[in-house]
């Protein structure tokens, strides 16, 4: 008997039923080809149509045209506005989010009454569909009735219809939604600091601001950093939201500028070869955020 | 000293605590809006200034969910006092519910929302269990390149919904998916997939190996362990695993435009299609949004120990 010989449970258990390596193989490798046929195919597909001249709406065959697209796509004067329109979304957005986020989470973070349910009522509209919250944003912007500008005080000023005010409108949007996130990993950053050290900074008479820099913020950037480049990541993809709320030129986010291509203009190819150095970018962010996510494991 | 301190402690502690609850007010005003605009007179959803209190009424609901057309003929009381309430409510409005033979019209929202909830419901159920097995795959057995493969699985979470919709509107125009609900329900699984394999590992992590290796001396085989020990152990990692998928794919608006636009159309294009040239009724979408948001913000309470879980691919779990 086997087990006489090597005691050890595992070594056992290999003897009865299937192997560890046979449990191993049947439990992981029908995911990984999940997602290699349906993420990973397509990709591969995409890249061979970015190199033709393809166009989905008419049946005509693809000619190969080389690396003619993204000479295109790279000299367009307009994509480079897209990606300058996204960057400063991306800016005004996250920038917005971890200020209001932060600055909850601080505020929050004490002793106080139904803090729990203060937390989770703070974290609804994380939890929510950005098309059909973004969509009722838009009544509540209307310029003529909408409770925004009555409660401001602002008279018509219209949001969503001004050029030069819409990207800031959907952003507010944006910040409503995800400050709450920053607030999340923020709390949980503030609330794993030490309490003896604050009790040794006072003892010390150390001033506000001189425990606040020293003592709170280095312990909570880990976390913060996690959720600055979680949702720079998350806000560089943009597309509902600002696909929703408005149509001005100032709001084409690059996300936006990708589905015209591909689904209303049916530059197929064209599109195939723009998803491709949009996907290049957000490849390189998901892999510092998820060195920053191991990083942050481990400790 | 002390006293004077904590007593300064005390007045800011005081401010603070009132202006976190104000800002939670000002935060949850525009949810105040969709659920109160859902229960107003169609003549109270656009004044000036915005009305505030009101006597709600369920109008806007038997409103979205029918088919209405103008009234063409005179009001005729007769009519009206043979119609049931909810006829009666439509009637108010200068409308009808339009009927074929008996059978009361029902609008597209009863239809959209039932995809939402079918393709939700069964893209969960394939993504929380390939999720469940496959964690507990990489937690439990040592491999080649475990690190590598996990970025892999992760990296396809982060891929942009209309980068990887492109091609796959090609692909399944090729088969037939498109507009199906079997196309929604892969793209969804595949999406989750990765969230729930992540997701679950750190709910693995947790439980204990030395449960199982005393199963595995009683003689139970591994795969009864894992049966009999361990799914029972991470049921509630499950569950929330579950929730967070659920929520994921009943908000999803790119892929959903994309890929259908009549038969397994969802509730988010749906909505906003709603508004059409016209004067748009914000009562009817007020009421649609209601419905669709109600059971998320039901699912947040359930989940509010796990938020932060969730939103971190379990890496951080407090």
């Amino acid at each position: 008997m086997a087990g006489v010989l090597d005691t050890s449970p595992a070594a056992r258990a290999v003897t009865r039923g299937w192997s560890d390596l046979t449990i191993r193989n049947v439990f992981i490798i029908p995911t990984i080809l999940f997602l290699i046929i349906f993420n990973i195919f397509p990709l591969i597909y995409s890249l061979g149509y970015s190199f033709t001249d393809f166009r989905a709406s008419v049946n005509e065959p693809a000619n190969f045209v080389g690396l003619q697209n993204f000479r295109e796509l790279l000299t367009d004067e307009r994509i480079w506005n897209n990606f300058w329109v996204t960057a400063k979304y991306v800016i005004v957005s996250v920038g917005g989010q971890m200020t209001v986020g932060f600055g909850l989470a601080l505020l929050l973070n004490r002793a106080m009454p139904a803090k729990g349910l203060i937390t989770t009522l703070l974290l609804l509209p994380m939890m929510m569909s950005a098309a059909v919250v973004g969509l009722f944003w838009r009544l509540l912007y209307d310029p003529s009735w909408g409770p925004l500008n009555y409660a401001l005080g602002l008279g018509d000023l219209a949001w969503l219809s001004n050029a030069d005010v819409a990207l800031y409108a959907v952003a507010i949007t944006d910040i409503w939604m995800w400050a709450p996130f920053v607030m999340l990993l923020s709390l949980a950053g503030l609330s794993a600091v030490p309490q003896h050290l604050y009790e040794a900074a006072a003892i010390d008479r150390a001033s506000a601001w001189y425990t606040f820099s020293r003592i709170t913020l280095p312990l909570v950037t880990p976390l913060l950093l996690i959720a600055l480049i979680f949702r720079t990541m998350e806000a560089f993809k943009t597309f509902d939201i600002a696909y929703i709320m408005s149509t001005q030129p100032t709001t084409e986010l690059i996300s936006i500028k990708l589905y015209k291509f591909a689904f209303q203009e049916w530059q197929t190819g064209k599109s195939c070869a723009l998803a491709y150095i949009v996907l290049i970018m957000v490849l390189a962010i998901t892999n510092i955020y998820v060195k920053y996510l191991n990083k942050v494991k481990e400790r | 000293m002390a006293v004077v301190t904590s007593s300064r402690k005390k007045a800011f502690n005081r401010v603070a605590i009132v202006s976190i609850l104000l800002i939670t007010l000002i935060f949850l005003s525009p949810l105040y809006w969709i659920g109160t605009t859902a229960f107003k007179p169609r003549s109270l959803a656009t004044t000036v200034p915005p009305t505030v209190l009101f006597q709600p009424e369920i109008t806007p609901f038997i409103k979205l969910l029918t088919k209405r057309v103008q009234l063409t003929k005179a009001y005729d009381p007769a009519i009206y006092a043979a119609s049931p309430w909810y006829e009666q409510r439509i009637y108010d409005g200068g409308e009808r519910i339009l009927r074929v033979g008996p059978n009361i019209q029902l609008s597209q929202y009863p239809n959209r929302f039932m995809n939402s909830l079918i393709i939700a419901i069964i893209s969960t159920i394939i993504a929380v269990s390939m999720g469940t097995i496959t964690a507990y795959g990489f937690s439990r057995f040592k491999m080649a390149g475990e690190a590598d493969l996990l970025f892999f699985v992760l990296s396809t979470r982060m891929l942009p919904p209309i980068v990887v919709a492109i091609p796959m509107y090609l692909m399944y125009r090729v088969v037939g998916l498109n507009d199906t609900h079997i196309g929604l329900i892969i793209l969804y699984t595949a999406f989750n997939l990765s969230f729930s394999v992540w997701l679950m590992k750190g709910f693995m992590d947790e439980i204990p190996k030395e449960y199982e290796e005393a199963a595995l001396v009683d003689g139970y085989t591994r795969l009864q362990a894992f049966f009999k020990i361990v799914l029972p152990e991470a049921v509630t990692g499950i569950a929330a695993t579950a929730v967070f998928c659920f929520i994921t794919a009943w908000n999803e608006y790119a892929f959903a435009l994309m890929m259908t636009n009549r038969r397994a159309q969802t509730a988010p294009p749906f909505i906003p299609s709603q508004i059409g040239s016209g004067l748009t009724d914000w009562t009817v979408i007020a009421s649609g949004t209601f419905l669709f948001l109600l059971p998320v913000a039901i699912f947040t309470f359930a989940l509010r120990k796990h938020l932060l879980r969730g939103v971190t691919f379990g890496a951080i779990r407090k």
